[in-house]
């Protein structure tokens, strides 16, 4: 009976063994085999991980882009890697807008150009707002019209340049929102609604129970007026704001907090953390897998 | 002092019910039809397309009934599906939908590898951009097909763990099927490939 029970255990033990074996194969299976490659940092239009472009080209593109973004709007760019393997180009393609989201939100004009040297293939993705720009056809057509013949010859500069004059020629044609210069301008109100609200409310039952009702209204308006102001809306919309909250708080019950005086914690500033550095970034834009592929 | 609980009450049973999840699920039962609306908008938009291939293909290949046939069934039996949100909460009916959507992306590629055997036809401009089209709109439902899996696991994940299931239980949501990898066997084989004689 015991020894029953020991072989049990033991073909248990071996089976465990087995798994954990199993497991641990599974494991390194997977790095070595399904490691992806890695989306770079989006620093600038024109990425080039490969050193084709000189750095005479590459200020060349940049430049172009820089300027029709300005004119436009759009953020287009380039990307050059060696390869996307594992992944199909078009996996890789998404995964990288996902990330780096270029154009602008809600507009969703951005549009990547991204080219697996070794793989000699290469992608045109388009953002949401621009597929009726450059639908899929037209973006097919100029890789195996203007792109691929250039990339053939081994002119990868001539390639992409003429390829991007091609896009920048077919989004300027479109009807799209005019740039505005302050991106800050994209918080989005509704969402800060309730925080509004709350700290608002909190914050004017305080203010009142300190400086009395009029002043204490009169500050809270200002508070949140400021508060707005910081957060990047105009400065318009945060008068009015600010205009509202001290009527507010001013009807707010018959009397402060006169006996309470307890210490709630007030988190004050929220805010900070908008507009990065000088380096450029995407602008939310998104995509939905719109664009064509091909090969030279 | 009453005053100030009668204030502050309100708001710590607002703040109570949002930390047992029923906001999340607001809002993620909001984005999970919304990325649904996509998958369906791009089938739609692949089936769009077929009757312009089929007639294209026809004009060069019309003896390659067979496949013709298959696609036409495909797109028919696709056609004339009921495809409604309701479709979600609704696992067999959600099977039936791939079912059928898969027989259509299986008939579809074995009539584009059909076409590789007629020169004139891959050399026609209409069937060129028609295949543009195909493969942005196949790719298009790849990314709103991976997009509703990921929103359907946070859902699926928000519903399931504790103590959000309890709110879910409460107003009545239920975990969503989520798409599986269909023709794994078809995938897992390397297509064939045979050089010589072309027709």
């Amino acid at each position: 009976m015991l020894n029953l029970f020991k072989i049990a255990l033991q073909t248990n033990i071996h089976a465990a063994c087995r798994a954990i074996f199993l497991a641990v194969f599974l494991l390194f299976f997977n790095s070595a085999f399904a490691a992806l490659v890695e989306i770079p940092a989006l620093s600038s239009r024109v990425t080039d991980l490969t050193q084709t472009l000189s750095q005479a080209e590459q200020a060349q593109l940049e430049q172009k882009l820089a300027a029709f973004e300005v004119k436009k709007g759009s953020q287009i760019a380039v990307l050059i890697i060696p390869t996307t393997q594992p992944e199909d180009i078009a996996q890789y393609a998404i995964r990288v807008v996902d990330k780096w989201k270029i154009g602008r939100q809600k507009v969703d004009d951005g549009v990547l150009v991204l080219i697996a040297k070794n793989d000699r293939k290469l992608r045109i993705e388009v953002g949401y707002g621009l597929e009726g720009a450059i639908p899929d056809l037209y973006a097919k057509r100029i890789i195996s019209e203007v792109i691929s013949p250039k990339f053939k010859q081994g002119d990868f500069y001539g390639g992409l340049d003429a390829g991007v004059d091609k896009i920048i020629g077919l989004v300027d044609g479109e009807l799209l929102p005019e740039p505005t210069q302050d991106s800050l301008s994209t918080v989005n109100l509704g969402n800060l609604m309730p925080m509004l609200l709350f700290g608002g409310l909190i914050s004017g039952l305080f203010l009142r129970s300190i400086f009395g009702t009029f002043f204490g209204s009169a500050l809270n308006g200002g508070l949140v007026g400021g508060a707005v102001t910081l957060l990047g809306l105009a400065l318009g919309s945060a008068a009015v704001l600010g205009v509202i909250a001290f009527f507010f708080t001013m009807m707010l019950g018959g009397r402060g907090l006169n006996g309470y005086s307890g210490g709630v914690p007030m988190g004050g500033g929220y805010g900070g953390g908008f507009g990065g550095g000088s380096s450029w970034g995407g602008g939310g834009g998104g995509f939905g897998g719109g664009g064509a592929g091909g090969d030279w | 002092m009453r005053t100030f609980w009668a204030k502050l009450l309100p708001l710590i049973m607002l703040l109570s019910l949002s930390s047992c999840g029923y906001n999340a699920f607001q809002s993620l039962d909001e984005e999970s039809k919304a990325s649904w609306s996509e998958v369906l908008n791009q089938y739609q938009r692949r089936a769009d397309l077929v009757p312009n291939l089929v007639s294209v293909v026809k004009g060069y290949a019309e003896h390659e009934k067979e496949v013709l046939t298959d696609v036409a069934n495909a797109r028919s039996k696709v056609g004339s599906m009921q495809v409604t949100p309701e479709l979600l909460n609704d696992p067999e009916a959600f099977a039936r939908f791939q079912a059928a959507q898969g027989q259509m992306t299986s008939a579809l590629s074995r009539l584009m590898a059909v076409a590789e055997n007629y020169p004139n036809l891959k050399a026609d401009q209409g069937f060129r951009d028609l295949q543009a089209q195909l493969e942005g709109t196949e790719n298009r439902v790849t990314v709103a097909r991976n997009r509703y899996i990921e929103t359907i696991k946070e859902y699926n994940v928000a519903v399931r763990s504790f103590p959000n299931n309890l709110t879910a239980m409460m107003f009545g949501y239920k975990a969503k099927p989520s798409f599986t990898v269909e023709n794994e066997k078809a995938i897992s084989s390397a297509p064939k490939v045979e050089f010589g004689d072309k027709k």
